[in-house]
């Protein structure tokens, strides 16, 4: 490979496997030191999961094959985060993980503190934070609040963080998925220094444009299996999207044949403060219709206040709202998830653990709470006619599980998604919002994911789809609208959208095509 | 054949390890049973300590049965031991201090007889009403104001044992009303214990029967027929047994009648209404639930007043068996009860507890006490022992749900 032909970490036949689903699948590749190597692909494709066993997250002996890493064989024990740092493998996750009311030089040395028997030396605490900060050119001060932070001084914060004297290699978890264009750029900056003080780096990323900034290596990723590895100087653009995906987008996405109907549901000027800032606009002013039989996408970056405008939609968001919500031509007022689901909206939230299932419990007893009343009387639940109605609803979205008194907790991620749409379904919404429904779920199950709404919208559901993932906006949507820093910065139809159109809009770049109010 | 027989196999080996819980619980207590009985030879097992041991019991598993939902939807009462102990010195007062000059002044005719009896009725409503307020009270706080339930009932806790104070002046109000104190010191009679017993068992074979005729009408396969029937058959038997052991002594005591029908009421509840089904749901994960159209602070505020009317229930046997209202009645009253779910398998993070487990807990407390004493060890023994296995029941739970994972 290179001319010192040094491998820092050499991966052979890694197998991964949960109830239910191969998440990696015989994954071998080489990582040379010093380089930053790129892995991609899309959501499911087990990027996550790789990096999770190189972090000692997953212990060993619970996968299959060797992880080589300079010269010798990886072997941690169960959460052994800490040893994965003592040998040098730093990792950013994607989720940021500081601690929003420490400062940053806190949150640097947390667990690692400069201190005399057992006495924090503040001094040197924050003279070795400024040090770090300096080194990355980043103008904030060391005794600052993190949560008074942009996302993405936070990244580079975490990134610090992660960063001890003794790393020799650098995981990053997909780590631009909340930066702006310029934020992209100073990070973008700090990799290249990294490079050269002999930092080895693994990018991980769905963002193809990405790799070609600053990787040398690629290696793809699809459905849990190496796609191939190949040096970026020979890599073009199209090569690498064409290994990730594996077929054509038409046979990502399902054709639907559906008509649109008359306007069900208007949003009209909608404006809400954050919860938990009061003063702090989320959303403003944004306007937009779904007519029956439609899909609207919703994109936007993270923290564009997609979800936030959906979740106040559906009453379970936000302080001091505005503007008015028309229901099937009638303005009404939703205040809590009770009343939308009264109307006929449901919402299937971006989170499936944290704020979709009860994963502790039963598939059955999660997917009839909300629909409690439907089988009980004055005062005790008919089982039977629960249990009826959840297995049909469970053969509808073809559900696999041994038995529907099996614990959330035991299905695949894509099985856990359905128990969230059956959750929601089960109250026959005539708009059914769907947050990030596919994320962390594997490439099959996707695609029945897509067909089923697909399905609903032939039967005349509304579909509001918020996602991330710009090819599966553009390829379910009949018309998208998108989001920037919680206004709306444009409609526009399908026929007219493209992926670098849609990021344009979402990162501000470029304003609105069409505002329309129909 | 083979396939079924291994299909029956499976399931049975199947339901034993999701009830592990609960096997481990019953083997428990056996073993402490067991060790207790070789160590007072055998005294320990006679009808008369047997008795005795299930009438103390009642008092602290009522509050354990509340504790259970109070625990399983994420939150924690501390101030259970001195509601009780208010519900206690209220209902003595009132019984002691105001009824008889108010009733004698009332029905200046009425004879000794029905004057008691109605003073007892005054005083169970009056000690249900207490506990409803303190309900009310801590209910409205907890769910509505949001502070958190560790620090209303720890302030609860203080509260009402000033209350207990201000009402008995610091003196104890003995009672003499025996009707009320056959509450708690009373027994059933040999005859009505059987008929009771009788009816039990009809009520369990016609719910059997109705489940079947239900689960054909709506098209499921339904278990063998022998294996209601087995279910049936070793439940009867138990209950017989019970009867039995209880009769040869001086019938099922009052107060442990009282438990038993308490703990039905709210095992129904916990598991077939949609209130016990939010409130699992709310300790599983509190967003999710909110998100599911739930209104969580009425399922919380629900939850306060029934453990409020429950230490009401716990004051009126507290009353009856010491025959008093004390100033330190149903002191640490709260941490038995805490330590009875815990130990009964009702996990401290939320969303996972049974009644029954709580009731077996407090089963087990209670028999810990009670062989101590027969055996004659000394108080500071109890409270440790009783520490130590509060600790190593979590620990068990701990470590069982990390095998699980």
């Amino acid at each position: 490979m290179s001319e010192t032909n040094d491998l820092i970490l050499d991966i052979q036949h890694v197998t991964k496997e949960f109830p239910g689903v191969v998440a990696l699948r015989d994954v071998t590749f080489p990582v040379t030191r010093g380089t930053i190597h790129g892995i991609c692909g899309e959501n499911g494709a087990g990027k996550s999961t790789l990096m999770k066993i190189l972090a000692g997250v997953y212990p060993f002996e619970s996968y299959e094959g060797r992880i080589v890493y300079n010269g010798e064989e990886l072997r941690f024990e169960r959460d052994s985060i800490r040893q994965a740092i003592a040998k040098g493998i730093a990792i950013v996750y994607q989720e940021l993980a500081l601690i929003p009311l420490m400062t940053v030089g806190e949150n640097i040395h947390l667990g690692r503190e400069p201190s005399t028997s057992g006495i924090i030396n503040w001094n040197r605490l924050y003279h070795q934070t400024q040090k770090v900060l300096d080194e990355y050119h980043l103008r904030i001060a060391p005794t600052s609040v993190v949560s008074n932070l942009g996302v993405g001084q936070q990244q580079i914060v975490e990134i610090a963080k992660a960063l001890s004297e003794s790393a020799q290699i650098l995981i990053l978890d997909e780590p631009t998925s909340a930066l702006t264009e310029a934020e992209v750029d100073i990070l973008m900056g700090i990799l290249g220094h990294l490079k050269e003080r002999g930092v080895t780096c693994i990018y991980i990323s769905h963002k193809v444009e990405e790799f070609f900034r600053i990787t040398d290596n690629i290696t793809v990723l699809r459905d849990g299996g190496v796609v191939g590895t190949l040096a970026t100087k020979d890599a073009s653009y199209e090569k690498v999207i064409s290994m990730m995906v594996g077929r054509e987008m038409r046979e990502r996405f399902p054709a639907g044949n559906r008509v649109a109907g008359e306007v069900i549901l208007e949003v009209r000027n909608l404006s809400v403060d954050s919860p938990y800032q009061t003063g702090k606009r989320v959303v403003k002013g944004v306007s937009f219709s779904v007519r029956k039989g439609e899909i609207l996408g919703i994109a936007g970056l993270m923290g564009s206040g997609r979800s936030e405008l959906v979740t106040t939609i559906f009453g379970e968001y936000g302080q001091n709202r505005s503007g008015e919500v028309l229901f099937e031509g009638v303005p009404v007022v939703i205040d809590s998830a009770r009343m939308a689901m009264n109307s006929g909206i449901s919402l299937v939230p971006e989170d499936r653990k944290r704020m979709g299932l009860v994963v502790d419990q039963s598939i059955i007893k999660n997917m009839s709470l909300p629909n409690l009343e439907r089988f009980s009387g004055f005062l005790s639940i008919n089982r039977n006619a629960e249990l009826k109605a959840c297995q049909s609803m469970a053969s509808y979205l073809a559900i696999k599980t041994p038995t529907l008194q099996a614990l959330v907790n035991s299905l695949s991620g894509g099985n856990q998604q359905k128990v969230v749409i059956a959750k929601w379904l089960m109250s026959e919404p005539k708009v059914l919002i769907l947050d990030e429904p596919t994320r962390g779920i594997d490439v099959g199950a996707k695609y029945e994911i897509y067909k089923l709404m697909n399905k609903l919208a032939e039967e005349g559901v509304a579909i509001v789809l918020v996602s991330s993932e710009l090819p599966e906006i553009l390829g379910m949507s009949d018309r998208i609208l998108v989001m920037h820093e919680g206004e709306c910065a444009g409609i526009v139809e399908r026929s007219e959208a493209t992926q670098e159109k849609l990021m344009a809009m979402a990162t501000g770049i470029l304003a609105g095509a069409t505002s329309e109010v129909r | 054949m083979l396939a079924t027989k291994t299909l029956s196999v499976a399931a049975v080996t199947r339901s034993i390890r999701a009830n592990i819980r609960t096997y481990t619980m019953i083997i428990a207590l056996a073993l402490i049973w067991l060790l207790f009985g070789s160590l007072t030879n055998w005294i320990f097992f006679e009808p008369r300590n047997l008795s005795n041991l299930f009438r103390q019991m009642t008092i602290v598993s009522f509050l354990a049965i509340g504790m259970v939902l109070v625990i399983t939807t994420g939150n924690i009462d501390l101030s259970v031991g001195s509601a009780t102990g208010l519900v206690s010195a209220v209902t003595a007062y009132l019984q002691v201090q105001i009824m008889p000059p108010v009733l004698h002044s009332l029905f200046p005719g009425m004879a000794a007889g029905p004057l008691g009896a109605l003073n007892t009725v005054i005083a169970i409503v009056s000690a249900l009403l207490v506990g409803l307020i303190v309900g009310l009270w801590q209910g409205t706080i907890i769910a509505f104001l949001k502070v958190p339930a560790f620090i209303v009932t720890l302030g609860g806790m203080l509260i009402f044992r000033g209350g207990v104070l201000a009402v008995t002046q610091g003196k104890t109000l003995t009672i003499y009303e025996d009707d009320f104190r056959l509450i708690a010191q009373g027994y059933v009679p040999n005859m009505v214990g059987w008929i009771l017993g009788g009816i039990v068992v009809v009520v369990l074979v016609f719910v059997i029967f109705r489940g079947r005729q239900q689960r054909k009408e709506f098209g499921f396969t339904l278990v063998p027929f022998y294996r209601d029937l087995l279910k049936a058959l070793v439940f009867s038997g138990l209950v017989a047994f019970f009867i039995f052991i209880m009769n040869s002594y001086r019938g099922i005591p009052n107060p442990v009648l009282l438990m038993a029908f308490v703990a039905v009421i709210f095992t129904y509840l916990a598991n077939n209404t949609k209130f016990g089904r939010y409130s699992y749901a709310l300790g599983g994960n509190k967003e999710a639930t909110r998100l599911s159209g739930i209104n969580i602070n009425r399922v919380i505020f629900t939850v306060f007043i029934l453990i409020g009317l429950l230490c009401g229930v716990s004051g009126i046997v507290l009353t009856g068996y010491v025959a008093a209202g004390t100033i330190g009645g149903g002191t640490n009253y709260e941490l038995d009860a805490i330590a009875s779910c815990v130990i009964g398998g009702t996990s401290l993070m939320g969303g996972e507890g049974t009644i029954f487990g709580a009731i077996v807990g407090s089963l087990i407390i209670a028999s810990l006490l009670n062989g101590m004493s027969v055996m004659g060890m000394g108080v500071f023994w109890q409270y440790i022992i009783r520490g130590l296995v509060i600790i190593a029941a979590v620990y068990i739970d701990v470590t069982s749900k990390r095998n699980r994972s």
